[in-house]
């Protein structure tokens, strides 16, 4: 249990107050009280926005506005490059792009979503860097762009089969929206950013909010009998089924992008050979994996028993003996699946689908097999 | 006719003469969430009081259950490991983990009764 002053130390989000008046049982994350779950629990809240729609409160995270000093937002576009592997520039008016920070040793500083507002490049960072991000903006960025960070916005998550017809009744337009596209739009009458996107692998957007008016938007759209409000619990067991990563887990600062197999989220143009190859922190390295291969690749493995492989549990090439060859770095027990799934790094010999490895848990060797990731197959309107 | 007894890890033991029932308290399977694997111990291992059980997962995380006494494992509840949400919908009856043939009634002397173990969870 935290003391007393801890708990008091917590930043709270704007919906900290609607948490706690739904049943939230609130946990510390990232420096925030975040609700973990509610009263339904767990379970019913994954499987609840696999067939309904869900609302979670990711207001946490970072949102950053990189504003061109020029006026051009290709000005944005090309000096975030420096910083990231992903072809930015591309990135049409409306659209956005998943990228990540990189470093001199090709490892990932953060993931995060990147959208061309026209004007400025709007970003959503991780809650944990969002710190860190923000300082590296400014030291690499501030030539060319102002770093203005969005702390006077709530972000809520609206995901699920029915998410559309829910956002809908609020938001006409976002029926004709596609996965990733993202801009300005009025929601019940507020000026909100949406995007068609979301950390659950269902189809879903998010929006972006004023803090004044996130709990009266947060309420609008828990008053349609369809949508739940979900917790970090079910948020974390979504994302894992649908293969996406937790940054911290599995990325981190000594992982690259292609040994965590993201190489689809690094466009051509900024590979060996491209238009703007390289030209971001660690691109030897990282282009060097992309050429020759990586030592090792993040692979997803599926158990045959019932037993939860969970973070940090070694795996083994064989059912006894042996060093290990590499580790889990998120699992867990996957609702819709009804079974435990997993995901680790694994030497690239041994990543193949099918190939059978054992991973240690509580000293018992259990047999698990390499799968093909998302586990559950994603439901993105494109 | 069987008592009930409460240790503060939040196992119940329901006690018929030497042999001990034991399972987690309602208290317990409402803070571990929705239950999706149980781990029992091997029938005729001798468990020492306080020594890990069995293993009980929610979605989330994975706790130990651990031996409130010591004793002989006499039988365990299959019906639990192939259905391990009982634990959540019935903890303090269906839901037993495995009876335990105690070595010292003894150590029963440490453990609460009902109304001692809900000041306890109070």
């Amino acid at each position: 249990m935290l003391a007393r002053d801890d708990q008091d130390s917590l930043k709270r989000t704007p919906l900290h107050g609607l948490h706690v008046s739904l049943g939230g049982k609130m946990v510390p994350f990232a420096g925030y009280d975040m609700p973990v779950q509610y009263p339904a629990g767990v379970l019913k809240e994954h499987l609840h926005t696999r067939t309904s729609a869900g609302l979670f409160d990711v207001s946490h995270m970072g949102q950053i506005a990189l504003r061109p000093k020029s006026g051009k937002v290709e000005d944005a576009a090309r000096a975030l490059e420096r910083l990231v592997p992903q072809d930015i520039v591309a990135i049409a008016p409306g659209r956005q792009r998943y990228a990540q920070f990189t470093n001199a040793d090709g490892g990932i500083l953060d993931d995060l979503m990147v959208a061309n507002f026209g004007d400025h490049l709007f970003l959503v960072v991780n809650a944990a860097c969002k710190d860190a991000d923000e300082a590296h903006l400014r030291a690499h960025l501030s030539d060319v762009c102002v770093i203005d960070s969005l702390t006077d916005r709530a972000l809520i998550a609206l995901q699920g089969p029915k998410a559309e017809a829910a956002l809908a009744k609020l938001c006409a337009e976002a029926p004709a929206m596609k996965f990733m596209d993202s801009g300005p739009r009025k929601v019940a009458g507020i000026d909100c950013f949406v995007s068609r996107s979301g950390y659950t692998g269902e189809d879903g957007f998010e929006i972006s909010v004023p803090t004044a008016d996130a709990d009266r938007l947060a309420k609008t759209l828990l008053d349609n009998p369809d949508v739940l409000p979900i917790g970090l619990g079910a948020r974390d067991s979504l994302r894992l089924e649908a293969g996406l990563c937790l940054y911290g887990h599995d990325i981190d600062t000594a992982t690259t992008p292609v040994e965590a197999a993201l190489e689809w989220s690094v466009q051509k143009s900024r590979r060996t050979g491209g238009a703007r190859a390289g030209g971001f922190p660690g691109a030897e390295k990282i282009l060097a994996h992309f050429d020759h291969g990586a030592a090792r690749r993040r692979i997803g493995l599926l158990a045959q028993g019932r037993a939860p492989v969970r973070e940090g549990a070694l795996l083994f090439a064989d059912s006894a003996g042996g060093e290990p060859i590499g580790q889990v770095t998120s699992g867990g027990f996957g609702p819709s699946l009804n079974a435990p799934v997993a995901m680790g790094y694994v030497p690239t010999s041994q990543s193949a689908l099918g190939t059978n490895l054992f991973a240690e848990v509580r000293g018992q060797r259990l047999a698990v097999q390499v799968a093909a990731m998302p586990f559950v197959k994603n439901t993105y309107k494109r | 006719m069987t008592t009930t007894l409460y240790s503060s890890d939040h196992e119940w033991l329901a006690i018929d003469g030497d042999v001990a029932t034991v399972g987690i308290t309602d208290y317990a399977q409402q803070q571990l969430g929705d239950v999706v694997f149980v781990e029992l111990p091997k029938v005729g291992r001798t468990l020492k009081k306080a020594e890990a059980a069995a293993v009980v997962e929610s979605v989330k995380a994975a706790s130990d259950v651990y031996a409130p006494v010591t004793g002989e494992v006499l039988e365990t509840n299959a019906e639990l490991v192939a259905e391990p949400a009982l634990v959540n919908s019935d903890a303090q009856g269906k839901a037993w983990f495995f009876k335990i043939k105690m070595a010292d009634k003894g150590e029963l002397g440490g453990l609460m009764d009902e109304s001692a173990y809900k000041a306890h969870t109070a």
